[in-house]
């Protein structure tokens, strides 16, 4: 019997990542099991480039029977392009946010609990690579259960009363998104029979053709998206970032704001396409709710952050601008606006895990303190952070070389092919830059502008050091070669619908 | 920075410039009132803006209650006029009575073995949504553990005073009626949910149910006899222990069967004659190791969240 092993790497890669958070609480020690989690994600990140490779060399995409029973009575994953590119960025984020940030894990998180800790960063990742491999909504659904819970797990790790509050906040909200894609999902399966996303889309083909349970159908649309869109902190639902990304632990900042509000997007797109096609979502005017929500995003996440004194708060506030972006991208409706959209996903995953585990750096350096004011110098305190704080706001200001520049240019190119939503776009671009701009540039001057005091140089830790390195150049490479990235994003995208 | 800006620059009496460096700095948001940074100035201006947000609170709660009072009673009504279009329940010609249910219904006893569709169903056709919700409860749990098992940061040391002497005042408690009746009905309850995991295949129920008994007879013995009786065969370690090697169990199965299934190869696992007890499967196994999952979670929580151990 011939065994494609190629095609069995979607399974192998959840299940190794599960399987690896259900053996951790053997294993006591905190520094051990950091070791379990980082070779985990390096073998999943190495599976995953083999699998991009195979499917871009090919350039098809196909779906795995989980069991016995072919969909629609199983269960079933699917993998093209699109999704090996998500896998690898997610791995590579991931793994260098933590070993990044690990001495401010094993600081902040007590060390009878770090196992713990460790068993929840599994768990989670492994939840990421099933929504972005899942062709089942049901499994989507479980997932988001095991994601919900991991992400307010690790804002609540450092165990302090402030983050105690803050992973409240953090739960409610992410509670009443997945209430609202629960709800969806069952009437969902109620009106089409289905759970399996290609078979719904044939009933949903066969409902609009009959003309049926027209109500029932725009409910569900909305319910789904309306979920989905809050979980993923769309700009009126976002009050729950800023508090639980100041309290938790830089790289649980960073893999928070950088990878798992992008999962809920990632599954948003895959339903767009593959459950109700984007010819329905238009013709719904669903793009056009949320184009109005992500402009208002993009301005009033920048305008929230100029308000803010405080570093992480305004990263927080900087994150809701950026999936203003990604939300609007998606808005504009057309293929290429879904292009742009992903690749800023891409970019911010890249460009914003770097901020927050660099400002642990210099939070760090200036006495614990995370005011901006308290900062002055501390760039010169941490060389390697504040470069790669610089390098990170310049990405998100969006100046030429870096990635933040490259899905601008994009964003601002797919508006041209939404004539109603070009001016709109064109100009939200330009207010949000120059906000943008207004209040990263304060802060890397102020991080590089000589404090009073002597500077005594921190002792360079080898793996932020690395960690940053890489991010570095991964924002660069993004920024110079985006021309790959976007034609396999095309082929990607192109292989869903 | 500052420094240099005031020496070099004309402007340094002006207002404005002054509160552009503070802004650079850091020292200030933008949005906060408009006039120079002269301390007594700031201070006074800075509780006038406290005191109006404090005045104005009142009326946003005011307005915060009117609007999810409006957005609950919208929904609410929309989600009537939407069960009102539903197709009726149980119809024969419903879009959900398709290929999917009829396939469950008709070869579900010849492809899984199981007498009982819905554990064919949960634990074979769709194994993988059920060992996404067996590690839901698992990392439940986890989370409770990093959330209330005791440590520097969630007990001081009054707190642990006040529960030791709580357990003091426990122990002179006799409580007899409850520990009479409970040494006669906790047995009866762990044998009733052994009985309905073991025949989750045949009969309803299956592991998550017969867990969620068994997982209620522990809490019960535990408050009829103390926390130090159930410790001397239950402690964290064996918790551990159990929960982890039975989703161990679960992965390691379940991966075996789906990677034969997915790649066409043959699978050793006998399905055996439907109906027996030793038939089906992996569903009994799988059951067993479920219905253990639930039981050691619910004990877990109720341990974790009373005594802040197991």
């Amino acid at each position: 019997m011939h065994v494609n092993f190629i095609h069995n790497i979607p399974f192998f890669s959840i299940f190794l990542a599960m399987f690896s958070g259900i053996i951790t609480p053997f294993i006591k020690n905190g520094k051990y099991a950091q070791r379990v989690n980082s070779a985990m994600i390096l073998i999943v990140g190495i599976m995953s480039a083999i699998l991009f490779l195979n499917v871009t060399a090919t350039g098809e995409s196909f779906t795995f029977m989980m069991g016995h029973f072919p969909a629609p009575w199983g269960n079933e994953l699917r993998a093209g392009p699109f999704e090996a590119l998500m896998a690898i960025t997610f791995s590579v984020v991931i793994w260098l946010t933590l070993a990044g940030g690990r001495t401010f894990i094993f600081e902040d998180v007590l060390s009878e609990k770090q196992n713990l800790f460790f068993i929840v960063v599994n768990l989670l990742f492994a939840s990421m690579l099933a929504l972005i491999y899942t062709n089942d909504v049901f499994t989507g659904y479980v997932f988001i259960e095991i994601n919900t819970i991991a992400s307010c797990a690790l804002v609540m790790s450092k165990g302090k009363g402030e983050s105690i509050v803050a992973t409240i906040h953090y739960l409610i909200i992410s509670l009443l998104g997945s209430g609202l894609f629960l709800m969806g999902l069952s009437l969902l399966y109620d009106i089409t029979g289905h759970l399996l996303m290609p078979s719904i889309q044939q009933s949903i083909f066969k409902l609009m053709q009959t003309g049926e349970y027209q109500l029932p159908f725009m409910v569900v649309v909305g319910f789904i998206v309306l979920g989905l869109s809050i979980k993923s902190a769309l700009f009126p639902f976002h009050s729950m970032l800023p508090g639980a990304y100041q309290a938790a632990t830089p790289s649980v900042s960073g893999i928070l704001s950088g990878l798992v509000l992008k999962s809920y997007i990632i599954l948003l797109i895959k339903i767009f396409y593959c459950v109700f096609s984007i010819d329905i979502i238009h013709s719904l005017k669903v793009t056009n709710v949320l184009f109005i929500f992500g402009v208002c995003g993009m301005v009033m996440g920048s305008v929230y952050a100029l308000r803010e004194v405080k570093i992480k708060r305004m990263l927080a506030y900087s994150s809701v601008a950026q999936i203003g972006y990604i939300f609007m991208g998606l808005g504009l409706g057309t293929h290429v606006g879904v292009i742009a959209a992903c690749f800023h996903i891409l970019a911010h995953a890249v460009t914003k895990a770097m901020l927050f585990v660099c400002t642990g750096g210099l939070v760090d350096v200036s006495d614990k303190k995370d005011q901006i004011r308290n900062m002055r110098g501390a760039a010169h305190k941490n060389l390697i952070a504040g470069i790669a704080f610089t390098v990170g706001a310049l990405s998100m200001v969006g100046v030429p070389l870096f990635a933040g520049f490259v899905s601008k240019i994009y964003f601002a190119t797919a508006s041209l092919y939404s004539p109603g939503k070009m001016a709109a776009t064109l100009i939200t671009l330009a207010i949000s830059m120059i906000l943008n701009a207004m209040y990263f540039i304060p802060s890397v001057i102020a991080i590089w502008s000589l404090p009073t005091e002597k500077i005594e140089r921190a002792p360079v830790e080898p793996w932020f050091a690395f960690s940053m390195i890489c991010f570095i150049v991964l924002n660069f490479a993004l920024g110079i070669f985006y021309k790959p990235v976007i034609r396999i994003l095309e082929l990607g995208i192109g292989l869903l619908s | 920075m500052n420094n240099t800006s005031q020496n070099t620059n004309p402007k340094e009496n002006n207002c404005t410039w002054k509160r552009f460096v503070a802004w650079v700095n850091g020292e200030e948001a933008l949005t906060l009132p408009k006039h120079c940074i002269s301390e007594k100035v700031e201070k006074s201006e800075k509780s006038k803006v406290r005191k109006n947000w404090e005045e104005t609170a009142e009326l946003r709660q005011k307005i915060y209650r009117i609007l999810s009072i409006v957005i609950c009673l919208s929904i609410i009504v929309m989600l009537l006029i939407t069960v009102k279009e539903l197709p009726p329940f149980g119809s024969s010609t419903n879009p959900a009575s398709n290929e999917v249910v009829e396939r469950y219904i008709e070869s579900g006893l010849e492809e899984t073995g199981a007498v009982n569709i819905v554990a064919g169903m949960i634990l074979d056709y769709r194994a993988f949504d059920t060992f996404g919700e067996s590690a839901v409860l698992f990392l439940a749990v986890m989370c409770v553990v990093i959330l209330m098992r005791r440590d520097s940061n969630n007990i001081s040391a009054e707190e642990d005073q006040e529960i030791a002497e709580d357990e003091e005042f426990e122990k002179e408690d006799s409580n007899i009626i409850l520990k009479q009746i409970a040494a006669f009905i906790v047995p009866l309850i762990f044998l009733f949910g052994i009985y309905v995991i073991l025949n989750g295949h045949l009969s309803p129920g299956g592991g998550f149910s017969g867990g969620a008994i068994v997982g209620a007879g522990l809490i019960l013995y535990s408050i009829a006899f103390g926390h130090e009786k159930v410790r001397t065969f239950f402690t964290f370690r064996t918790f551990t222990k159990i929960s982890v090697s039975c989703l161990l169990t679960y992965c390691a199965a379940k991966g075996y069967s789906f990677f034969t299934g997915a790649n066409h190869l043959h699978s050793i696992i006998p399905k055996g004659t439907p109906g027996n007890i030793l038939s089906s499967g992996l569903i009994l196994p799988l059951n067993i190791c479920v219905g253990m999952i639930v039981a050691c979670t619910m004990y877990g929580f109720y341990a974790l969240f009373t005594k802040g151990d197991i």
